[in-house]
């Protein structure tokens, strides 16, 4: 992200079509409106903001781009100003605002930055999307109008009257009406509510609380019956972004829990270490990442089949080295492998480092699918929402199609008629072993995508993923689905009016109490299998 | 190992200390570590550790202090909050530190507490905190409350015109009595019981969507909206992230963050945060020479050019020189001569400021708002116009107002109640009637 806006940002440099010679520095018009914005008091810097805005110049914009994202600097001994193009480590990379040419790198210690803050920025925002508004790109258009809602002010209103006339797209006119709506409500103006009265905007929304709290009685009442209308189609909106918030979290809890399904549920071996095979996941990604910089997106999907093979490798560094050792002796498992959950953990913190680790997310991974102004949902989630449900059918499929997946389920019914029909058993429980410590390095490269990449990363999945496990049934892949879905529903339901902690709390004891009723969970295996 | 090669490495010892022993002639001066190098506080501990090392060394070379050399005492607590109190003992009953540089989490000073007033230790914490407090044997070199949150509170309010406030936190002792008293103090300023919204969260939460959405109905009401986040470490990173994702802006609604720093924020893509604010007493991108220096000496003594400094990094640096000073100050390391001789000691800042110890212990540091950049780095948008003292007791919570701490004689005690006159129990006996 950081690498691709230097990039724009050099690209803007690099085009910028210069007319004047460097000598001719101190005559170029430019070089005094931008000492005028670096010297601006406070008071004096929207002043000094729309002098270069109305000036005309081409490379107005690029030099507002620049103040915006906090990279004009002033040479502390000369004065002279420059856009920083990298603006990492202790030494800047530094171009002129004038030429685009590119003057090397200088020390932080040379530089002073030209301060910005958000109150600048807001105004800022304002004067590039009034900038904006007459772009050929419709998408353009219509950020800029979206940016202009609650923004716009008295000397803004003729010009957005006149735009508002020559604009053919309908989105962009609907969302111009609507901020001169706001401002005209703002301004007391009745007429105005009825334009508002179906936005789900949020800025609509403001400006409508306020109007409903202004002295005006006719303003109050049209505001506060407008208001009613929108809160009612929020309502629906919002039971809509419940449930996908459910099922997100859901979607995490599966993730994690749907390696120890097949570890815990299929094998019966208690795998405290399970989490550090999500962990170790998560660091594969991170790796991936490193071996391709500029990449983030192909080194995601790279780390698809590497974060299974690393996973399940050390899965299998595990099942052979402790827990075949151990078979049939739970608590003994339990405790070894508690001790090698803390030696990975350790090993990371100390091979790698105890900070966590950045994990880009590619661009198109982040923001939001928006379906209204009040309803939009976030892709990173819906990705992995869409990961997890491939993984359980995937799994599902290798368990009920494959020649593995019936080998397993025979040696878990019944070890000793199983290897008496020639199955080699120990085999199986390698292979076993690796594809549920895989498929928990598969929950890691995505969980790396919505929380820290850590060397605590696994303790925090694991309680939920034994929770999930038993509560849908040991040995049971479809009932971790449901257990997992529902569960994340139930949390998420629970969560407005309990708060997080009490939330977690209260879906801890509702597990308790269900477990007590149905010991085996909400799928129990039926038949021979249930005695074993 | 042979005993062949212990006599080798005896008389190579004895050989390096005869050729350095113009320094080393007497006893070195110990100075304690205490903290976490593995477990869940590594994250952020561990450049602690490096820090106070890094400190040391400079010293050594600059010929220690009254000709002596320091010498680090390394321990690992391994985040396990009664190991503090037992490795505080280790460090001061077994080893004899002259002084402690140690603990971040208040659970943690809280358990070792009354080991350092029993065994008459000396201890630096260096971590912003939520105040009450004030211990004969420990010097507080982060901020009190009213040397972040309520300075925060005030820009916001008055700079940015906020008239709706969302207080979250983790679910511990530090974001409660802050939220405390940030409460107070607002409703004292006239904000309505309906425009202050509070939320708790557990350690370590990393699904936000609910509160995330909660937090942009709460600020769509029309009155401008800022959330105070005292969310501790890394459950910041899922935080910020929803944030981004839920596309709010830091025009929209700004969240101005008590633990959230540069080693945080190092973590994550910072390119949709920006704008939003810290607050803090010192910041890596802080333009004094003083500080660059530091950031250099930094990076070469980790030999990492991306490596980053931050606050309680700051406050070591603060708490070391200070030390350092008080011991010539006294002429000797003896505990109560330190004790008696730090108070009123002044140091430079890495801010291009002076940093000076109170008599309740805590030190003068100014406060500064940054905002998050595109880089990882803040960029100061205000500050105090003066250092602001630590109070160790708050104004805004009833229990406390009439509270005083002030180590000198004749009154000597951090408990002093100015409407009784009595002195009360020790902050560690305090601690320790807590903890049964």
């Amino acid at each position: 992200m950081g690498i691709i806006r230097s990039l724009t940002l050099m690209l803007i440099a690099l085009t910028m079509v210069s007319p004047v010679a460097a000598q001719d520095q101190e005559d170029d018009p430019g070089q005094a409106l931008l000492i005028n914005l670096a010297e601006a008091r406070p008071a004096q810097v929207e002043e000094a903001i729309n002098a270069i805005a109305t000036s005309g110049d081409v490379r107005a914009r690029s030099w507002l781009d620049a103040y915006g994202s906090n990279r004009l600097s002033q040479i502390k001994d000369s004065g002279r100003i420059v856009i920083v193009l990298n603006n990492r480590g202790r030494d800047w990379t530094i171009a002129d605002p004038l030429t685009g040419e590119q003057l090397g790198e200088m020390s932080r210690r040379e530089l002073n930055r030209i301060n910005i803050n958000n109150a600048i920025r807001g105004q800022l925002e304002g004067t590039l999307a009034m900038l904006d508004l007459d772009a050929e790109d419709r998408k353009v258009r219509l950020k800029s109008a979206e940016d202009m809602m609650g923004k716009v002010e008295a000397p803004l209103v003729e010009p957005l009257e006149q735009r508002l006339e020559v604009e053919e797209d309908a989105k962009v006119r609907e969302r111009i009406a609507a901020a001169l709506a706001i401002y005209r409500v703002g301004e007391g103006d009745v007429e105005a509510v009825d334009v508002l009265a179906g936005s789900l905007h949020s800025r609509a929304r403001a400006a409508l609380n306020n109007a409903a709290a202004s002295d005006n009685p006719e303003l109050v009442t049209r505001a506060t019956q407008a208001l009613g209308t929108i809160e009612q189609k929020l309502k629906l909106n919002s039971a809509a972004e419940t449930l996908y918030f459910g099922l997100s979290l859901g979607s995490v809890l599966v993730l994690a829990a749907i390696g120890l399904a097949i570890t815990f549920g299929v094998m019966g071996v208690i795998n405290m270490a399970h989490g550090e095979l999500i962990m170790l996941g998560a660091y594969t990604t991170w790796g991936m990442q490193q071996l391709l910089p500029n990449q983030p997106g192909l080194a995601l999907i790279l780390s698809i089949p590497a974060g299974f093979m690393v996973a399940a490798t050390a899965g299998i560094i595990i099942e052979r080295s402790v827990i075949q050792y151990l078979k049939g002796r739970p608590l003994e498992t339990l405790l070894a492998t508690f001790g090698i959950s803390l030696i990975l953990q350790q090993l990371v913190r100390t091979v790698i480092s105890p900070q966590n680790r950045t994990v880009v997310t590619p661009e198109w991974m982040s923001g939001s699918l928006v379906i209204n102004d009040a309803l939009s949902l976030t892709l990173n989630r819906m990705y992995v929402l869409g990961f997890a449900l491939v993984v359980f059918f995937l799994l599902m499929l290798i368990m009920r199609k494959t020649r593995l997946g019936l080998e397993v389920r025979a040696v878990t019914q019944n070890r000793n008629m199983a290897r008496s029909m020639g199955i080699r058993a120990t085999r199986v429980d390698i292979m076993t072993f690796a594809l549920g410590s895989g498929v928990a390095g598969l929950a890691g490269v995505a969980l790396s995508q919505l929380t820290n990449v850590g060397p605590n990363l696994g303790q925090n999945y694991i309680i939920d993923s034994f929770m999930v496990v038993v509560f849908g049934g040991v040995g049971n892949l479809w009932g971790t689905l449901i257990a997992g879905l529902s569960l994340g529903t139930i949390n998420q339901l629970i969560e407005p009016w309990a708060g997080a902690v009490l939330a977690k709390i209260i879906v801890l004891v509702f597990i308790i109490l269900f477990i007590q009723k149905r010991p085996k969970g909400l799928f129990p295996q039926k038949g021979r299998a249930a005695e074993g | 190992m042979s005993i062949k090669k212990h006599v080798k490495l005896g008389l190579s010892a004895l050989a390096l200390s005869i050729s350095f022993n113009s320094v080393a002639a007497e006893d070195p001066i110990k100075v304690g570590i205490l903290h976490s190098l593995s477990g869940t506080m590594a994250i952020s501990e561990t450049v602690l550790k490096d820090t106070v090392e890094m400190l040391i060394e400079q010293q050594n070379a600059k010929g220690g202090v009254l000709g002596r050399e320091l010498e680090a005492v390394v321990v690992d607590p391994a985040s396990d909050w009664p190991l503090f109190a037992e490795k505080a003992r280790e460090l001061l009953a077994q080893e004899e530190v002259d002084v402690i540089f140690g603990n971040w989490t208040s659970v943690s000073r809280k358990s070792v507490l009354p080991v350092v007033e029993e065994l008459n230790g000396l201890l630096f914490y260096p971590v912003q905190y939520e105040g009450e407090e004030s211990s004969e044997n420990v010097f507080y070199t982060g901020a009190a409350p009213n040397q972040q949150a309520i300075p925060a509170v005030d820009y916001l309010m008055n700079d940015i015109g906020v008239e709706r406030w969302v207080l979250a936190g983790t679910d511990y002792v530090y974001p409660r009595t802050t939220n405390k008293i940030l409460e107070t103090y607002l409703m004292d300023q006239g904000v309505a019981e309906e425009d202050i919204m509070i939320n708790y969260t557990p350690f370590g939460h990393s699904d936000w969507q609910n509160i995330v959405s909660d937090i942009k109905s709460f600020g769509s009401a029309g009155k401008k909206t800022a959330v105070v986040s005292t969310i501790n470490g890394d459950a910041n990173v899922p935080f910020y992230r929803e944030l981004g994702n839920q596309g709010i802006s830091a025009s929209d609604i700004p969240v101005v963050a008590f633990s959230v720093g540069e080693q945080e924020l190092s973590g994550i893509d910072t390119g949709p945060l920006v704008g939003h604010l810290a607050a803090w007493n010192y910041f890596m991108s802080v333009d004094s020479d003083a500080n660059y220096d530091f950031i250099d000496q930094w990076i070469e003594h980790t030999g990492d050019e991306e490596a980053v400094t931050n606050d309680p990094m700051e406050a070591h640096y603060i708490g070391f020189n200070m030390y350092v000073e008080a011991v010539k100050k006294a002429g000797t390391t003896d505990v109560d001569a330190v004790k008696d001789a730090i108070i009123g000691v002044s140091v430079p800042n890495l801010t291009g400021g002076y940093a000076a110890m109170m008599p309740n212990h805590h030190i003068t540091k100014p406060v500064l708002i940054g905002e998050i950049q595109d880089n990882g780095q803040f960029s100061v948008v205000w500050e105090t116009p003066s250092t602001v003292a630590g109070d160790a007791w708050s104004d805004y919570l009833p229990g406390s107002r009439d509270m005083i701490a002030d180590w000198r004689k004749p009154l000597f005690c951090g408990t002093f109640n100015t409407k009784t006159g009595k002195c009360g129990a020790s902050a560690g006996e305090m601690a320790a009637e807590d903890a049964e």
